[in-house]
């Protein structure tokens, strides 16, 4: 039988087609990354607008008697930063079928990631203004929050991952839940450099 | 651009390069707020030119040759879109046929425009190709030839590749329309095709507006 009468036969969509196309995994990753950048991005646009309106008005960023914790940030810095290093080990011990190194590296990504969670609201309590007050404000919980969801995601997938660590998934050959997990951690870590430098440094 | 999220490994990589864009700026901006603008600026002047750079200095693709054919066959691989059915290709295969038999394979590419490739929205493309490919070789068999079809990728370069592993051809011919009017010699796909593949390829321009005259 022909391909061509091959094709005729054929039942249903036709078959996938992989060569030069971008494959499912990687379109989905560029969609996602694509998204995140303009979600951030709408909110560093707010941020810098009134940042350059508002610096023009009174001279003073932050506005006079808004106080930015940025010492208390770059702990919290060093501490996510720290957490990329044990999510990078925990993948680099499962690649190398070290399971005690997957189970020890995404626990304490997982404890690292919660301290900074907890440190962040901590902080928002003793920040002395509120989302109300000004501009400021508005965008500084905006950002600074919308970057701590994306750490709770972050924190629900690592949590699932390494109770499915702790249950023997994983080996060196199928570890593509940890694999990405520990992309998406990353991402999270990236964007806080990102904020931590423009919101509480610049 | 290569995506620096590809794997763990390279977000992890991507995360001390981040640090580091950003560890310049700050010591540039404590400085002076203009050192610091003026940091951000040559870091992304540099890594745009990087990246450009990085993009013209790819590696030229490895010549391919296909596997021998059978010794009592003659295989010769069709890559042809619009122009399958011109007078000028079908004289040239029947040409080929000598003492030994042919068989001919031809690839139709379902061409698509990059939005729709990306996006996997393919399904009109190929069906296309397809209702070409139909006709095409119906049009050849009826001529005594042994034809074969198959919808192929929307790069012709890449559908000769995909082809060339199954089919093993003693030589390539590439059909197109005439200058002018074909996208596949604007794009240089003839010469990209002798540069790639280590086999006999015949260029045929077919003119399909003269031979309905």
């Amino acid at each position: 039988m022909s391909a061509i009468d091959a094709a005729h036969e054929h039942h249903g969509p036709p078959p996938i087609h992989y060569s030069s196309r971008v494959t499912p995994a990687v379109l989905g990753m560029f969609l996602f990354i694509a998204s995140e950048i303009m979600l951030f991005g709408s909110f560093f646009t707010v941020y810098f607008f009134d940042r350059v309106v508002n610096h023009g008005v009174n001279g003073h960023w932050p506005p006079p008697g808004l106080h930015r914790p940025a010492f208390v940030a770059g702990i919290n810095t060093l501490i996510l930063v720290t957490s990329s290093f044990t999510m990078h080990w925990a993948d680099t011990s499962i690649k190398k079928g070290n399971r005690a190194g997957l189970q020890a590296g995404l626990l304490l990504t997982w404890l690292l990631g919660l301290t900074f969670l907890l440190t962040q609201v901590i902080e928002y309590h003793r920040l002395g203004f509120n989302t109300s007050d000004t501009s400021f404000a508005s965008t500084f919980f905006g950002l600074t929050g919308l970057h701590g969801a994306h750490v709770f995601v972050g924190l629900t997938i690592l949590g699932i991952m390494t109770l499915r660590a702790f249950r023997g998934h994983f080996s060196p050959e199928h570890h593509h839940g940890v694999e990405i997990g520990g992309i998406y951690w990353h991402f999270v870590d990236v964007m806080w450099i990102v904020v931590y430098v423009t919101v509480y440094l610049l | 651009m290569k995506n620096p999220f590809r794997s763990e490994q390279d977000a992890f990589r991507f995360v001390w390069l981040t640090i580091g864009y950003f560890a310049l700026i700050v010591i540039g901006s404590v400085i002076n707020v203009w050192v610091g603008v003026a940091v951000f600026v040559a870091e992304t002047v540099a890594i745009g030119w990087w990246l450009f750079a990085r993009n013209d200095a790819k590696e030229a693709p490895t010549r391919q040759t296909p596997a021998a054919s059978p010794p009592d066959e003659h295989r010769i691989l069709v890559v042809a879109n619009e122009t399958v059915g011109g007078a000028e290709l079908l004289d040239l295969i029947r040409e080929r046929a000598g003492a030994k038999t042919v068989r001919v394979l031809v690839v139709s590419p379902a061409l698509n425009s990059p939005l729709k490739q990306w996006t996997s929205d393919e399904d009109a493309a190929r069906s296309a190709a397809q209702s070409r490919l139909d006709g095409s070789v119906s049009g050849m068999r009826a001529t005594g030839l042994h034809v074969e079809g198959e919808i192929g990728d929307g790069d012709p370069i890449q559908a000769i590749e995909d082809a060339m592993r199954t089919f093993r051809p003693d030589e390539l011919i590439v059909s197109t329309h005439p200058p002018g009017r074909s996208h596949w010699l604007e794009r240089g796909v003839v010469e990209k095709a002798r540069e790639r593949f280590d086999l006999p390829l015949t260029h045929v321009v077919v003119d399909l507006d003269a031979d309905q005259h």
